[in-house]
């Protein structure tokens, strides 16, 4: 049933309405337009697979940090051991879970981006 | 000064192309095109009055400072430093655009030169991936290493008053902006810590290009590099940082596989540079300054984002590149896995 615009629906709109016009821009606002539309893209996607991406980051950095929390909470903290040497590279399981965080937030900020663990 | 964007460009160029080429000459086909916030590139040419002995089309380049400039915290050097330093770097035989002008006030374009325009490619993802560049794509690896020994052999212009930094300064002038942003990042965080403790043994410091990277070199279809652009992040110091800049993952346009720029790779960077004088340049200590650069990039989109959110700068592009931190992580946690 359709009832009001999902925030999804509502951006999707105003980046197709950015393409169509983009075509008529000079090239520096073309260039500031397709910045727009992808903007639009990546909020979309946030709007998609956020919740899930935080939720997944908390159970990740749990067993790392040896309790729960929430996720600005457990970021925070894991900031502050790897600044103070607690925790780095060598600390078992780390970078695996770094690695999983970050694709999962590469996922919504920059799909297409090839890099050399892809 | 004009540095609000108020200034009539075309116009302004117009008078310039009678300074240029003498009476009846004019300026047309100016365009601005895509470049960064706070510099402006304008292409256009100057057409000489019918009949004159200059008669003929001159391509131009024109950068412009469109924002205001502060020398003490700006990591950029000013327009006249690098109009000397694209001077020095082509007396040592490196590529770069010849010098035309240097603007003065008389000009009305504020703080700006002109540079003759160089026919190729400059756009990183048809470099890497068009066909039209198959037959030189294998070269430039070599290429590059060859022209920054080139770079890295010249004496500094004394005019530009070069800054000097080693992979010490640089992490510490780094590290101070991340914590400035407020961001928590993890990985960022982790490269820090990491990177300070794989400090490489001090070199003799050298002339840096320092934004020697695809993006900003001219490809020519059949010659090859045949520009190097974007001088004003010049600086004095390891050669390895200006080597490890263009391997950046960031830098590679969709091409992961081949390190140096997306378009060639690591041992004919290094044959290059070797061959042309430069001194031999271990691939770990390249690799380092890869790492450095990534983490570098990572702040400095931080940074954009910040300018943004705290009212400096308008443009929806800032706020954008704040969502390009998360390739500079990714690229960290491959060196890292890889023990860099």
């Amino acid at each position: 049933m359709i009832t009001h615009p999902k925030p999804q629906e509502l951006t999707e709109a105003v980046a197709r309405w950015i393409d169509q016009i983009r075509p008529q821009l000079d090239p520096r606002n073309a260039f500031l337009a397709r910045v727009a539309a992808n903007a639009l893209a990546a909020v979309t996607r946030e709007l998609t697979l956020g919740e899930e991406a935080k939720a997944a980051a908390v159970q990740r950095l749990e067993p790392i940090l040896g309790h729960g929390g929430t996720y600005e909470g457990l970021t925070w903290e894991l900031c502050e051991k790897l600044r103070s040497g607690d925790l780095d590279a060598a600390t078992p399981g780390l970078l695996p879970t770094l690695r999983a965080n970050t694709l999962d937030q590469l996922a919504i900020d920059q799909p297409g981006y090839k890099h050399e663990g892809a | 000064m004009p540095i609000d964007g108020q200034v009539d460009v075309p116009a302004a160029l117009s008078r310039l192309a009678v300074r240029l080429a003498g009476k009846g000459a004019r300026a047309v086909d100016a365009q601005r095109l895509t470049g960064g916030a706070s510099m402006e590139t304008w292409a256009f040419a100057v057409e000489g009055p019918p009949n004159s002995k200059g008669g003929g089309r001159e391509e131009l380049i024109l950068r412009r400072r469109s924002a205001p400039f502060d020398p003490e915290s700006s990591r950029s050097t000013s327009l006249a430093a690098e109009a000397a330093l694209i001077q020095a770097a082509r007396s040592a035989g490196a590529p770069a655009p010849p010098l035309v002008h240097l603007c003065d006030e008389a000009d009305g374009l504020g703080e700006a030169h002109v540079t003759r325009r160089i026919a190729g490619e400059t756009l990183g993802r048809k470099i890497n991936s068009d066909a039209k560049f198959d037959a030189v794509r294998g070269d430039l690896a070599r290429q590059c290493g060859e022209v920054l020994a080139r770079i890295h052999a010249a004496p500094p212009p004394a005019a530009a008053q070069l800054k000097t930094a080693d992979a010490a300064i640089e992490l510490g002038r780094y590290e101070e902006a991340y914590r400035a942003t407020g961001a928590e990042r993890p990985v960022l965080e982790l490269a820090f810590q990491h990177l300070k403790k794989a400090l490489p043994e001090p070199r003799p410091p050298v002339l840096l290009h320092g934004d020697f990277r695809n993006g900003n070199l001219i490809i020519d279809a059949e010659k090859g590099l045949a520009a190097v652009l974007d001088w004003e992040l010049s600086h004095i110091g390891d050669p390895a940082e200006d080597l490890g800049w263009i391997c950046v993952n960031s830098w590679r346009f969709g091409r992961p596989d081949r390190p140096v720029g997306g378009f060639g790779e690591y041992d004919d960077l290094l044959a290059g540079y070797a061959a042309a004088g430069g001194d031999p340049v271990p691939l770990e200590r390249v690799r380092f300054w890869q790492a450095l650069g990534s983490l570098k990039w990572g702040v400095m989109c931080l940074m954009m984002y910040a300018s943004w959110a705290t009212g400096a700068e308008a443009s929806v592009e800032r706020p954008m590149i704040g969502r390009r931190v998360s390739e500079t992580e990714i690229d960290l946690i491959n060196l890292l896995e890889a023990g860099l």
